[in-house]
C-alpha cells in the first residue's frame, strides 16, 4: 500500500524572541511527514518542544513571542509558513484542527456550547444556523455524549473535564479535518476517562480515515494508539521509527532511557530507572549532542559535534554518534 | 436569569433594614437634643416639650422606628428644620441636579476608558499603548478640583466658550462632565488593559483562532467579552465614587445639588434633611450594587448558574 503524505515538515526552526535581536531556539532541524490515515506519535519529556512544534504547524504562535525562522510546513501542497493569514484561517478548523491539554480552559466560559460549535461549523461551511445546530448535535452523539440537546445548552463550567474534551473533539472534527493535532489530550484527565477519550479518538480516526498527530509524554499511550513515533529531546528529533521497532529496538540512549522508565506489568521491579539529570535550558544548550550531559555513552566527539539524524533502517532514524557506521 | 435577579433583590432586604436602623438611630446618637435645637436656645421648656411631643420623641424607640419606617415607605421623611419643606421634596429638587452630573460623567467615561484600555492591550508595547497609558496616568493623577478650575480658566475665562458654573443647557454640563468622568475613564482604561491582556493569554482565545475565526472577532467576542467580567466590578466601585465626587463638582461649578444641600443642612443642624440625604445615598449604593451584580450575571454565566 503506497503511503500518501498529508503533511510535510521540513527543517522547522522556531525561536522565542525576548527582544528584536535576542532569542532562544525552542525547536530546530525538525523534519517529518504525516501520512494519510495514520496516527503519528510525538513523545518527549515536558519542555522538549512538542507544543511549540504543534503550534508552529497550526500557525498559532502569533500571540506569543515565538516565530518560525526557518523551514516549510506543507499541507496538501500549501506551505503554511508562507501562506497569507486569510488562507491559514480557512485551513484552521477546516482541513486541520487541534485539541489541547486543558479542555476546561479551552472552551469560552461565557458562551454556550451550541454557540461555540455553530461558530466553528459555520466558519467553514454555508450551513444555516439550524443546520449547523443539527450537525453539532450529530457530532456530540458521535463522540459519545448521551444527551446532546442538553449539553448544547450548557456553559463550559457545567461540564466535566472528560465531557469538555469530548466537546472539543466534536468541535475539532465537525468540519471533516484531514489532520487532527492533539496536544496531550488526556494528560489533564482521570485515568479511566483517558482510556475512553483515546478509544474515541481511535474510533473516529478509523471512521473518517483522517490523520492524527498525537502528542504525549506517555509511552503507554503511544504503544496503544500510534503506528509511528517521533521522539524529541531538547527541541530536536532524536529518533523516529514504527512503533514496534521503537519498543523492540530503541536505538537512541534517550529513547532507551524513556522506555526503561515505563513500569511493566508484573515485572516486579519496584524502583524504576529514571534518566539522571534534566532537560537543558534553552538559553544554554550544550554544544554537540544535546543529550550528552545525561548520556552514559557520551564521548568527546559527542560533546563537541552535533550528530546527524542517521538512517539506520527502513523508516528508522536516530540522532546519535553510536549509529554512525 | 429571572431567578438570579429575584434572589439578588431578596438579598438586599436585610441590608436595607440595617441601613434604615442606622439612619434612624443617627438622630438619637448625635449629642444635643433635636427638639431644643429646633426650638432655639432661648425657647421656654414648655415649647421644647411641645415640639418633642409633636415629633414623637417621647415614644419608646421601637415605636418611633416603626412609625418612621412606615412614613418613609410612604415617601414622608419629615420636614426640614430649616425651610419647613417636606424633606422628600427638598431632596428631589436637588437630586435632579446631582443625577445630571452623574449621567454627564457616565455617558462617556466608561466607554472611552474601556476603549483606550482594550486598544492598549491589543497594541501592547507600541506607541499606541504607551500614549494611552500615559493619558490614563495623567487622568488618574489630576485632582478633580484642579481639572475643574483649569477648565474654567481656559474654556470660560480665556476663550469664553463655556459657562463657568450653574446648570441649564448642555453647554453647562460639558466642564462638570469632564471633572466627573476623568477619574473613571482613567481607572477603567488601566483595568481594562490589564484584564484584556489577561484574557488574551487564555486557552479559549487560542481555541478561537484554532477554529479559523477572524482576528477581529477573536478579539471582540472571545477576548473582550470575557475581559469585561473584571471591568464591571471596578465600574461598580467607581460609580459609588461618582456620587461622592459630585459634592466637589457641585462646589466648583456652583450647582445646587445634593452635595450642597448636605453641607448646608449640616451647618444648620437640619437633622431630618441630613437623615433623608443619608438614606438616599445608602439607597443609591444598594441600587448600584444591584445593577452591577445583575450586569455581572449577564456576562458571567458561572455566577448566574450557581
Ligand atoms: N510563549 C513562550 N515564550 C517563551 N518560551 C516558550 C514559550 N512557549 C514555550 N516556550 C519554550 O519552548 C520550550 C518548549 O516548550 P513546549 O513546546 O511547550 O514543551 P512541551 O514539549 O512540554 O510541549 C520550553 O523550553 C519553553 O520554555
Ligand atoms: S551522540 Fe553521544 S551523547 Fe548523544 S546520545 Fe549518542 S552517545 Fe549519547
Ligand atoms: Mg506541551
Amino acid at each position: 500500500m503506497a503511503k500518501e503524505v498529508l503533511l510535510e515538515v521540513k527543517d522547522l526552526r522556531t525561536e522565542f524572541f525576548s527582544s528584536k535581536k535576542s532569542s532562544v531556539t525552542a525547536v530546530a532541524d525538525v523534519s517529518f511527514d504525516i501520512n494519510k490515515g495514520e496516527i503519528l506519535g510525538l513523545v518527549g519529556e515536558s519542555g522538549c518542544g512538542k507544543s511549540v512544534t504543534s503550534l508552529s504547524i497550526m500557525q498559532l504562535l502569533k500571540d506569543t513571542p515565538g516565530k518560525i525562522t526557518n523551514g516549510q510546513i506543507i499541507l496538501d501542497g500549501v506551505d503554511l509558513v508562507k501562506a497569507p493569514a486569510e488562507e491559514i484561517r480557512k485551513i484552521r478548523g477546516g482541513k486541520m484542527s487541534m485539541i489541547f491539554q486543558e479542555p476546561m480552559s479551552a472552551l469560552n466560559p461565557s458562551m454556550r456550547i451550541d454557540k461555540q460549535m455553530i461558530e466553528t461549523i459555520r466558519l467553514h461551511s454555508d450551513m444555516t444556523k439550524e443546520q449547523a445546530l443539527a450537525h453539532a448535535a450529530e457530532m456530540l452523539k458521535k463522540v459519545g455524549i448521551p444527551d446532546p440537546p442538553r449539553v448544547l445548552k450548557n456553559y463550559p463550567h457545567q461540564l466535566s473535564g472528560g465531557m469538555s474534551q469530548r466537546v472539543m473533539i466534536a468541535m475539532a472534527m465537525s468540519n471533516d479535518p484531514k489532520l487532527l493535532i492533539a496536544d496531550e489530550p488526556t494528560t489533564a484527565l482521570d485515568v479511566t476517562i483517558q482510556a475512553q477519550i483515546l478509544d474515541l479518538m481511535k474510533k473516529i480516526q478509523k471512521e473518517e480515515n483522517s490523520s492524527i498527530l498525537l502528542i504525549t509524554h506517555d509511552l503507554g499511550v503511544v504503544a496503544e494508539m500510534c503506528s509511528r513515533v517521533i521522539v524529541m529531546y531538547a527541541g530536536k528529533i532524536v529518533e523516529e521509527a514504527p512503533v514496534e521497532v521503537l519498543f523492540g529496538n530503541p536505538s537512541h540512549p534517550y529513547t532507551q532511557g524513556l522506555i526503561a522508565s515505563v513500569p511493566k506489568l508484573g515485572s516486579g521491579v519496584k524502583v524504576l530507572p529514571s534518566i539522571p539529570g534534566s532537560v537543558p535550558d534553552l538559553a544554554s544548550m550544550p554544544e554537540g549532542c544535546r543529550f550528552a550531559p545525561r548520556c552514559k555513552y557520551a564521548t568527546d566527539k559527542c560533546r563537541t559535534m552535533n550528530p546527524d539524524l542517521f538512517q539506520i533502517g527502513e523508516n528508522h532514524r536516530c540522532r546519535c554518534w553510536l549509529m554512525d557506521k | 436569569m429571572g431567578r438570579y435577579v429575584a434572589r439578588r433583590l431578596l438579598e438586599t432586604i436585610p441590608l436595607m433594614v440595617i441601613i434604615s436602623i442606622v439612619v434612624f438611630m443617627f438622630i438619637h446618637l448625635i449629642p444635643g437634643d433635636p427638639a431644643k435645637t429646633l426650638a432655639g436656645v432661648e425657647a421656654p421648656l414648655e415649647e421644647v416639650e411641645a415640639i418633642r411631643e409633636e415629633l414623637g420623641l417621647n415614644d419608646p424607640l421601637i415605636v418611633q422606628y416603626v412609625n418612621w419606617v412606615k412614613d418613609a415607605l410612604k415617601g414622608d421623611l419629615g420636614r426640614s428644620f430649616k425651610s419647613d419643606l417636606p424633606v422628600t421634596e427638598l431632596i428631589w429638587s436637588r437630586f435632579q441636579f446631582t443625577i445630571q452630573l452623574v449621567f454627564a460623567g457616565l455617558i462617556w467615561a466608561p466607554f472611552v476608558g474601556i476603549f483606550i484600555g482594550v486598544m492598549c492591550a491589543i497594541k501592547r508595547g507600541t506607541f499606541v499603548d504607551l500614549g494611552g497609558m500615559l493619558f490614563a496616568i495623567c487622568g488618574l493623577s489630576a485632582p478633580g478640583f484642579w481639572l475643574g478650575l483649569m477648565g474654567i480658566q481656559f474654556f470660560s475665562v480665556k476663550m469664553g466658550l463655556l459657562p463657568s458654573g450653574g446648570l441649564g443647557t448642555l453647554k453647562h454640563l460639558i466642564l462638570p462632565s469632564m471633572v466627573m468622568g476623568t477619574g473613571i475613564m482613567a481607572t477603567l482604561a488601566r483595568y481594562s488593559r490589564s484584564s484584556m491582556l489577561e484574557t488574551l493569554r487564555e486557552d479559549y482565545v487560542r481555541t478561537a483562532r484554532a477554529k479559523g475565526q477572524r482576528e477581529q472577532i477573536v478579539m471582540f467576542r472571545h477576548a473582550f467579552m470575557n475581559s469585561l467580567i473584571q471591568v464591571v466590578t471596578i465600574l461598580g466601585l467607581q460609580i459609588g465614587g461618582l456620587l461622592s465626587g459630585s459634592v466637589l463638582t457641585e462646589t466648583i461649578f456652583s450647582i445646587p445639588g445634593m452635595g450642597r444641600l448636605l453641607t448646608d443642612s449640616i451647618a444648620y443642624r437640619d437633622y431630618p434633611t441630613i437623615q433623608g440625604i443619608l438614606l438616599m445615598f445608602a439607597l443609591q449604593y444598594v441600587l448600584i450594587n444591584l445593577i452591577v451584580d445583575v450586569l455581572y450575571g449577564v456576562i458571567n454565566p458561572k455566577i448566574r448558574y450557581d
